[in-house]
Order: structure tokens, then C-alpha cells, then sequence
């Protein structure tokens, strides 16, 4: 059975139908699920926040939309042990939402930033990188104008010892603290990113090496499938 | 009950705004040190209590206004 993805559409998320077609090209049964819903897809194996602007990214990016009626049921899939996703306005989504720590503040040039960067991978043990290499460098477009990433010192210094700041940029290009450009929750079941890994599972298209942050998570929905069945 | 609430990015956060504001004001030749940029929302509150509108704001500061870890807060309210 092919793994179910509900990736959810906030007014204003523009990288929804990407998010989709990836995740379809990887194999997924990706659907498309309006913020306004109450209830997640029946069977549901993982959920994905696309990126965008949802809400207009009125009063701080991502503070509007965590509050969208969806998003109660997106806590309570999570809390159960979910896997969610959330890329761009979507970590910025689980940011304001408290399923992620920090936040994300305006990058430190003011500058929208549309390029690829290189990431490095710090750890390959979780549901959102199993598929990549210890310390493999990812080529993955970021384009946003607020991804800089910010958490008080003392909160950084213990989500590093936890192993929780999964994603680092080669060359930092907005200014996050710690040259964080990915986070993973305590749990180990929610992750956000700031890079589109959407943008980038075909070589055609620059790079395939988001397809290996999807494609993890496709994984990791089957083997769950599995154990449950 | 009319109220405004003040919202600031924490000292010692950074704040390109600011940064950008303040660089242009130097530019036109003002004698600036710093500045730095933060919003204001201006409320109209059913609530007629004084202590009760404080009470409500704050809680409105913590859960939307405001995000905590970033940005200070501060509530005035207009009789």
C-alpha cells in the first residue's frame, strides 16, 4: 500500500501542489488537505506544512496559521507520535505552533534569499534522514525572506546536546543561530526546514538530493504501516 | 475600553530592521545610535474593568500578540 501524506493548504501556501507532486513521485499517496478541515484523512501517516505565505505571514510568519482549525488535529497526530514535516512557512508554522523549538526572524541581510544552498546532515537515526549518508552534504534551494532561525543560547546549547539541530547550512545565508537550517522535536516524530527539499528530487531540475528527506519519511510511514498491520 | 499594545524585539535580539532604519537615518544625517523597529496594535475591548482588560491583553500578548521568546510587551490602556 502506497504511504499516505496529508499535506496541508493554509490560504497563501504556494509550494502545496510541489509538496504533492514530489511526494507522488516518490511513491506517496499525497493528497491535498484545506486548512479548514477539522480532521486529518482517515489513515494518515504523515503529515507535510508546505511552504508559502500563509495568511498574508501577518504579524510574524506562521503566528496566523497555527491557529487554523486543521491544526488542532495536526497537534493530536504529532502528540500521538505522527510524523509531521514541515518545510519553509511550515517550520515557521510549527515554530509559533510550540511543536518545534525557536522561531524564525528576518534574515539577518533583510534580503529575500532564492538559491541553493548545501546543508550537512548531523544525523542520519531519524525518520526524516534515514536515507542519507552520516555528515552528507544536501544541494537544496531555500527561498525565503524570513528563515533565520533563532533560540535563547541556553536552549541551543541543550537541543545540540540532544541531538535535535539535524540540519546545518555549509554557509550560513540568513543568519540562524548556530547555522541551524533544520530542528527536530524531543520525540524524534516532528522536523522542520527552512531548504524546499520539494524543489529538489530531480537532477533535472539542479538536484535530487531533497528526494532523500522525503523519501526517508515515505519509509518511515511503511515500516509503521507494517509493524501495525 | 481602547487599548494599545506595544510589541518590541527583546534586547540583544537581532533586528535587521532596525539596522536598516537606523543606517538611513545616519544616511540623512541624523545622529542616531540605534533603532529599533517593533509594531503597535490598537484594540477596542468590550471588557470595561481595568484590571480585567490587563488581565485579557496579557494573555492575548502570550498566545498571539506577542512571540515570548523574541519580543517584550507592553499594554496601555485608555479610559
Amino acid at each position: 500500500m502506497k504511504p499516505k501524506v496529508a499535506v496541508v493548504q493554509f490560504p497563501g501556501s504556494n509550494d502545496d501542489h510541489d509538496a504533492q507532486w514530489a511526494l507522488k513521485a516518490l511513491g506517496a499517496d499525497a493528497q491535498v488537505v484545506w486548512h479548514a478541515e477539522t480532521e486529518l484523512p482517515q489513515a494518515t501517516g504523515a503529515v507535510v506544512l508546505p511552504g508559502g505565505f500563509s495568511y498574508g505571514d501577518y504579524l510574524r510568519c506562521g503566528a496566523i496559521a497555527r491557529f487554523a482549525p486543521i491544526m488542532a488535529a495536526v497537534t493530536s497526530f504529532a502528540a500521538d507520535g505522527g510524523l509531521v514535516l514541515g518545510t519553509c512557512n511550515g517550520f515557521q508554522i510549527l515554530c509559533e505552533a510550540g511543536l518545534l523549538p525557536g522561531v524564525l526572524r528576518p534574515n539577518a541581510s533583510l534580503s529575500f534569499i532564492c538559491r541553493d544552498v548545501t546543508v550537512r546532515v548531523e544525523r542520519t537515526d531519524t525518520p526524516f534522514t534515514s536515507r542519507c549518508e552520516p555528515a552528507q552534504r544536501l544541494v537544496i534551494p531555500i527561498k525565503h525572506g524570513e528563515g533565520a532561525w533563532y533560540a535563547p543560547p541556553d536552549d541551543v546549547t541543550w537541543l545540540e546536546m540532544n541531538g535535535q539541530l539535524v540540519l546545518r547550512y555549509e554557509d550560513n545565508p540568513n543568519g540562524a543561530v548556530a547555522d541551524v537550517a533544520g530542528v527536530l522535536n524531543e520525540t524524534g516524530n516532528v522536523m522542520g526546514l527552512m531548504p524546499h527539499p520539494e524543489h529538489a528530487v530531480d537532477p533535472l531540475l539542479g538536484s535530487g538530493d531533497g528526494a532523500l528527506i522525503l523519501a526517508s519519511l515515505l519509509d518511515a510511514v511503511r515500516e509503521r504501516s507494517l509493524t501495525a498491520a | 475600553m481602547r487599548a494599545t499594545v506595544l510589541v518590541r524585539p527583546k534586547p540583544g535580539i537581532l533586528d535587521p530592521e532596525g539596522e536598516a532604519v537606523e543606517s538611513s537615518l545616519r544616511q540623512l544625517g541624523f545622529a542616531v545610535d540605534e533603532a529599533r523597529v517593533g509594531r503597535v496594535i490598537d484594540l477596542e475591548l468590550a471588557d470595561a474593568d481595568a484590571d480585567a482588560a490587563r488581565a485579557e491583553l496579557e494573555r492575548a500578548c502570550e498566545q498571539l500578540l506577542a512571540n515570548p521568546l523574541i519580543e517584550s510587551y507592553e499594554i496601555e490602556l485608555h479610559s
